[in-house]
């Protein structure tokens, strides 16, 4: 099986070294490649730079969560509940159990990325897989597969989330489970387009031509080209499922007291608006942030891969 | 024309009975037994079976569905485990409350987003069009039930000119068309309005910029039209597009309004779910989610045909 793709490969480098061997007098200088251009265009963006900064410092507290939060986040105090934000002691305040906000918001930046970005993940493998499957293969795989994504297109997302996790019932892992569901659909449709549109080329034909199996084709030349576009779709995902999942916890089907999850912090501070307003609203100041920083990426990242055109 | 709707028609069918089976399949995708719920716990297996026996509960899968969707198909969405009431009336107490809300945070998001959009396509590259596009990015990246607990604390916590929850004075479930359930109504609704007002902005500012490149443009402009007049040009190309993505805003609004509905205590679809979640009353969260699900096809087939009818150019295979 590996025959044939050796070839194919060998006959490619010929080809280039041909090119080479023509024109020796010109010096080599290595292409930055596909990959290496919309690095460089991305580095140039101001507003993606600054959003991928965002987020990497939020990554970065997560990762570093338990060494670097000031206080115990889970250690309430009945005597210092709900003080407000530039207290000496709790610098963003404390929340409706005492507990201190920063510490709380830095160790829930943890659970919050993990179920916002786990799904999307997920189904950016499963969805894309599907896609290709579908859009290359056609005929009826192709109707079969995409008609029953079309199911999954009838229900606003939201509701679709909130439906199978309401039926699964709450719990980290269930609220995955239906997000992913969620995105499946979405990445699949996307991932057929692409794939379709490509299935006719030559380098296909040559491919099929040089003995490769459907499988290495699709592994090889299909997914090679249509995995970038696809990529691009699922980070401007992201954002939306960090809203939701957060949202799912805010409605009690996600991650479970006493954790610290923005949308749950959000939901039991909720008690508290008329007390302390600020500190009440300072969870979903982090969703948001994460969120617009996520989206500003994904859209500079969609302005730089459209190099082709 | 005709020949279009029936096709679309013939093409929604198959997923409406899709939709049917997710539906179906949700109550028992859930963990244990669906009846778990009303029976007491120390229920002897003879009380189980027969409670089974009366739900249908002991029939195979595939007869249970056909059951169902001959009872949903006349109307009858079974009976609430929590209430025991018709599942059917509360959805539908529910379904119009919900439908108040989304429509006017439609119209909001959709008066204020084609306003932002058209400045911006006008103008690009200005103050305006940066505006519109930092709203456009606003409003899809804000968690809208945070922006609801904001405007809570801004409106009602602080300033104290709107109620922060319900629908109405009396705290009844029924809204109605005046001024003071009205107060009710605006901070639920421009919290809402948010995301379509911010993907209807974005859409229109990019259709009216790619209409005013356009060479028929520079003809009517070389033909010595007034600015009022190529307006209303682009006004009509770019309604078909608009209103479709409004109307399948309605549709995600209506889906999508749990969230919002959970924060203002609004009572809608979104608030029956949540009460028929928690509750675990399993035959009201598959009628609320049916009944949402088919209305959103229903919608998306509308907008289609819609579509098509206001723009003869759209030739759909």
């Amino acid at each position: 099986m590996t025959a044939p793709i050796t070839a194919a490969s060998l006959a490619l480098d010929g080809g280039v070294l041909a090119a080479e061997d023509a024109a020796p007098e010109v010096a080599f200088v290595p292409s930055r490649g596909f990959w290496g251009h919309v690095g460089h265009r991305l580095v140039r963006d101001p507003v993606a730079m600054a959003a991928g900064a965002m987020i990497l410092i939020v990554v970065l507290i997560a990762l570093f969560a338990p060494w670097i939060t000031p206080m115990d986040p889970y250690k309430g105090s009945m005597l210092r509940r709900l003080r407000h934000v530039g207290d000496a002691t709790y610098w963003l305040g404390s929340d409706e159990l005492g507990r201190d906000m920063i510490s709380r918001l830095m160790l829930g930046s943890r659970l919050s990325l993990f179920i916002g970005v786990t799904p999307v993940l997920i189904a950016f493998v499963i969805g894309s897989g599907i896609g290709i499957l579908a859009g290359y293969v056609g005929g009826w795989t192709n109707t079969i597969l995409m008609r029953t994504i079309d199911v999954f297109f009838a229900f606003p997302s939201v509701l679709l989330a909130i439906a199978l996790s309401g039926a699964l019932g709450a719990g980290i892992f269930n609220s995955i489970v239906s997000l992913t569901c969620v995105f499946v659909p979405q990445i699949a449709r996307v991932a057929e387009s692409v794939t379709t549109g490509i299935r006719r080329r030559d380098y296909i034909d040559a491919a099929k031509l040089s003995g490769a199996s459907a499988l290495t084709i699709m592994r090889v030349q299909v997914l090679g080209n249509v995995v970038g576009p696809i990529f691009v779709y699922a980070t401007s995902l992201i954002s939306v499922s960090m809203i939701l999942a957060s949202g799912l916890s805010f409605l009690g089907l996600g991650v479970r007291p006493p954790e610290p999850e923005w949308g749950l912090m959000l939901n039991t501070l909720r008690t508290a608006i008329y007390v302390n307003p600020v500190v009440a609203a300072l969870p979903g100041v982090c969703i948001f942030v994460v969120s617009i920083a996520f989206n500003l990426f994904s859209d500079g990242l969609r302005a730089a891969m459209e190099i082709r055109q | 024309m005709l020949l279009y709707t029936l096709k679309r028609l013939v093409y929604a069918t198959p997923v409406a009975f899709g939709v049917s089976i997710v539906c179906f399949l949700l109550v028992h995708l859930a963990p244990g037994d669906p009846l778990s719920a009303i029976l007491p716990a120390d229920a002897t297996q003879a009380t189980i079976d027969e409670m089974r026996a009366a739900y249908g509960f002991d029939k195979p899968l595939p007869v249970q569905y056909l059951i169902w969707l001959w009872h949903v198909l006349h109307g009858d969405l079974g009976i609430s485990i929590a209430t025991g009431r018709p599942v059917l009336g509360e959805v539908s107490r529910a379904v119009v409350n919900s439908l108040i809300l989304a429509s006017v945070a439609t119209v909001i998001g959709f008066t204020f987003g084609t306003l932002f959009g058209f400045v911006a396509g006008y103008h690009r590259n200005s103050l305006a069009d940066r505006a519109a596009s930092a709203l456009s990015v606003f409003g899809v990246s804000v968690p809208h039930y945070w922006l609801g607990m904001v405007l809570v604390i801004v409106f009602s916590a602080t300033l104290g000119w709107l109620p922060p929850t319900g629908a109405g004075p009396d705290g009844s479930g029924n809204w109605r068309p005046d001024f003071d359930h009205l107060r009710y109504l605006i901070l639920p609704a421009v919290t809402m309005s948010v995301i379509p007002m911010g993907i209807i902005a974005r859409t229109v500012r990019a259709l009216v910029a790619d209409i005013l490149s356009q060479d028929f443009v520079e003809a009517l402009r070389a033909k010595g039209m007034d600015e009022r007049g190529v307006f209303r040009h682009v006004v009509r190309n770019a309604a078909p597009t608009a209103l479709a993505i409004m109307g399948l805003q309605l549709g995600y609004l209506l889906g999508g309004s749990i969230l919002v509905e959970t924060v203002f205590a609004w009572p809608g679809t979104g608030f029956l779910l949540n009460a028929a979640i928690f509750q675990r009353d399993l035959p009201l969260l598959q009628g609320s989610i049916l009944v949402l699900a088919m209305f959103f096809v229903l919608l998306n087939l509308l907008v289609d045909v819609m579509q098509t009818a206001l723009d003869p150019r759209i030739e759909r295979a």
